[in-house]
């Protein structure tokens, strides 16, 4: 299939990667891409692992099933890296992406021998700099946007913008957090 | 134009119902449910709809509510799943045979146990007898087709039967895809307004519905019933016809894919059809003769129509997503190798089970099972396996 992008995101339940697996469709599909953006259901519990996906395509996409080798996977929780093989199928062309304090050096044993790139941020750090609350999943979508490049930076914020506005027209006072967050995470990916 | 959104299942099913607007929706407003009543009650209390939504204690009374309101002469629809089906069981036949054209929404997920909650057709199937007419979608644009040619079908003069329009758990019903909507005003205007022949609330008209037969007119009831059914083939067709007019997207009992020279065909139900859609293009660029039959209408079941179009088939697998416990196969493989018996098909039959408890089906799946069609259609070494689960750990 053409231009076609599969990313899977490995978070815990209540961190919000349903959610942002969501909104990257969502965005990618403003753009008049076609979208999927799915979560793996299983039991409803909060902290317990969960899975979510997306497949961004310049074509219709007809396959239903979960995705086995992606192209980036993203991390919102590090401390999956020890119980869930978050890099099982990934290819070595594309990268990962993970949400930690620790250094990228610390995490790399965890990584199975990985050699695609490995890409950190610090998405607590942008949220308190930013919004003052830890919700980690709007950072974790601008970092994915920049690493896999499924949209141009000043595309993708303006789209936000717009769906940011929509959704919070009732608290408009939340719109330049969450901006300032997505600008930050762009610049603090690692 | 058409509208271009994105969408889950659930979302594009519930805003068909926003269009069509209906009377009345009983329905059991969470789990086993989906999402979908809280989406249409969302709809009516922002005042985009007005229909009466009654929320009702059980599946049963859901069920219930919706044979009052439809015998008492108003358009009615409910949606369910699962166990919620399950609870309905008594009444999905009071309803079929009380000839009351409910429209359901449902989404297929699986019957206990073990305890799951994911995509498989149990809940469906096993109410295939229940003199429903049944149509499945691959995708929420299907679905939502589906749904929007509910009501023309139902209603019909020939037909008034209750119609369930099914789509897969999880995978179609909360995975977010592209759709392309209808405006309102033509959705509206190709459903149309009800107008039923014989309602309770007729005051010029006395009748009961749902009275005791004797043994010497019952039967003459349920022959009328399965008549129906048969007449609802020609309505679906030209229901379809009329519906690819304003939407550009044609229908019919199934899809062919690449069908026609195909020597390996597939047969399936549901999301896995675009899989397979997948695994074909990848085998025919190397010369491998493979098609799909994506069924969309089970009942009525269209079996002599199936078999006209595999009939160059040198082999076949009839997949299902669910069990019959007949150690023989699922529903469809089960009806669909009696279709091939009658016509007289020479084609080698796999008969697969598939998909249960949401077990993923994968473009090598579909792939695999292609080359297997091959290798028995070759060398006819198929022996034991004729009744076969794939996607089953070792």
């Amino acid at each position: 299939m053409n231009g076609l992008t599969e990313i899977r995101w490995h978070g815990r339940g209540g961190q919000g990667a349903k959610t942002a697996a969501l909104l990257l469709a969502d965005v990618a599909f403003s753009i008049g891409k076609y979208v999927q953006g799915f979560p793996e259901y299983g039991p409803e519990r909060m902290g317990a692992p969960i899975t979510a996906y997306d497949r961004i395509s310049d074509t219709k996409i007809r396959v239903h099933s979960n995705i086995y080798e992606p192209d980036f996977v993203v991390v919102v929780d590090d401390t999956l890296l020890h119980s869930v093989d978050v890099t099982k199928g990934l290819k070595k062309e594309g990268a990962i992406l993970i949400n930690t304090e620790k250094d990228k050096e610390e995490l790399i044993p965890l990584l199975k021998g990985y050699e695609g790139g490995v890409y950190t941020i610090n998405a607590r750090e942008v949220c308190m700099k930013t919004l003052g609350k830890y919700f980690p999943n709007t950072p974790m979508l601008a970092a994915i946007v920049n690493i896999s490049k499924v949209m141009e930076k000043e595309v993708f914020l303006k789209e936000m913008e717009e769906s940011l506005k929509h959704k919070f027209a009732k608290k408009p006072e939340v719109l330049e957090g969450n901006m300032k967050a997505l600008q930050l995470a762009f610049e603090e990916v690692r | 134009m058409a509208i271009k959104e994105r969408m889950s299942g659930n979302e594009a099913v519930a805003y068909a119902m926003k269009q069509i607007n209906p009377d009345v929706m009983p329905a059991f407003p969470i789990t086993p449910s989906t999402e979908l009543p809280q989406f249409v009650a969302s709809y009516i209390a922002n005042g985009e709809m007005d229909t009466e939504f009654i929320p009702v204690e059980s599946e049963h009374s859901a069920m219930s509510a919706a044979i009052g309101a439809e015998a008492a002469g108003a358009r009615t629809m409910t949606a369910t799943s699962s166990a919620g089906m399950a609870l309905m069981w008594e009444m999905l036949y009071v309803a079929a045979s009380n000839r009351l054209p409910i429209a359901l929404a449902l989404v297929n997920r699986a019957l206990s146990g073990p305890l799951n909650i994911n995509c498989e057709h149990s809940d469906s199937m096993g109410a295939r007898d229940a003199g429903w007419i049944q149509i499945y979608a691959e995708d929420n644009q299907e679905a939502y087709d589906n749904f929007v040619q509910a009501y023309r079908i139902a209603e019909h003069k020939d037909v008034m039967l209750p119609i369930m329009i099914c789509q897969d758990g999880f995978i179609i019903s909360h995975g977010v895809e592209n759709i392309e909507l209808l405006e309102d005003e033509k959705v509206k205007a190709f459903v149309g307004e009800y107008n039923p022949a014989h309602f309770l609330l007729n005051e010029k008209e006395t009748m009961a519905v749902g009275p005791y037969a004797v043994t010497s007119y019952g039967m003459e009831s349920k022959r009328a019933h399965a008549q129906a059914m048969m007449n609802a083939k020609q309505v679906i067709l030209d229901v379809a016809a009329e519906y690819e007019k304003i939407s550009g997207r044609k229908y019919g009992f199934f899809e062919e894919y690449c069908l026609e020279d195909a020597e390996y065909a597939i047969v399936a139900i549901g999301s896995a059809c675009g899989t397979a859609k997948d695994a074909i293009d990848a085998l025919r660029a190397k010369g491998m003769k493979v098609g799909l039959l994506k069924v969309r209408v089970f009942r009525p079941f269209p079996g002599a129509e199936m078999a006209e179009a595999l009939k160059n088939c040198k082999a076949i697998a009839i997949m299902d997503r669910c069990e019959s416990y007949s150690a023989n196969g699922g529903p469809l493989a089960a009806e669909l190798s009696a279709a091939l018996f009658k016509a007289k098909s020479q084609a080698e039959v796999l008969k697969i089970v598939y998909g249960l408890n949401g077990r993923d089906f994968t473009v090598a799946d579909a792939t695999k099972l292609y080359e297997d069609l091959a290798d028995i259609a070759a060398n006819g070494n198929h022996e034991t396996e004729e009744y076969r689960y794939i996607g089953l750990r070792e």
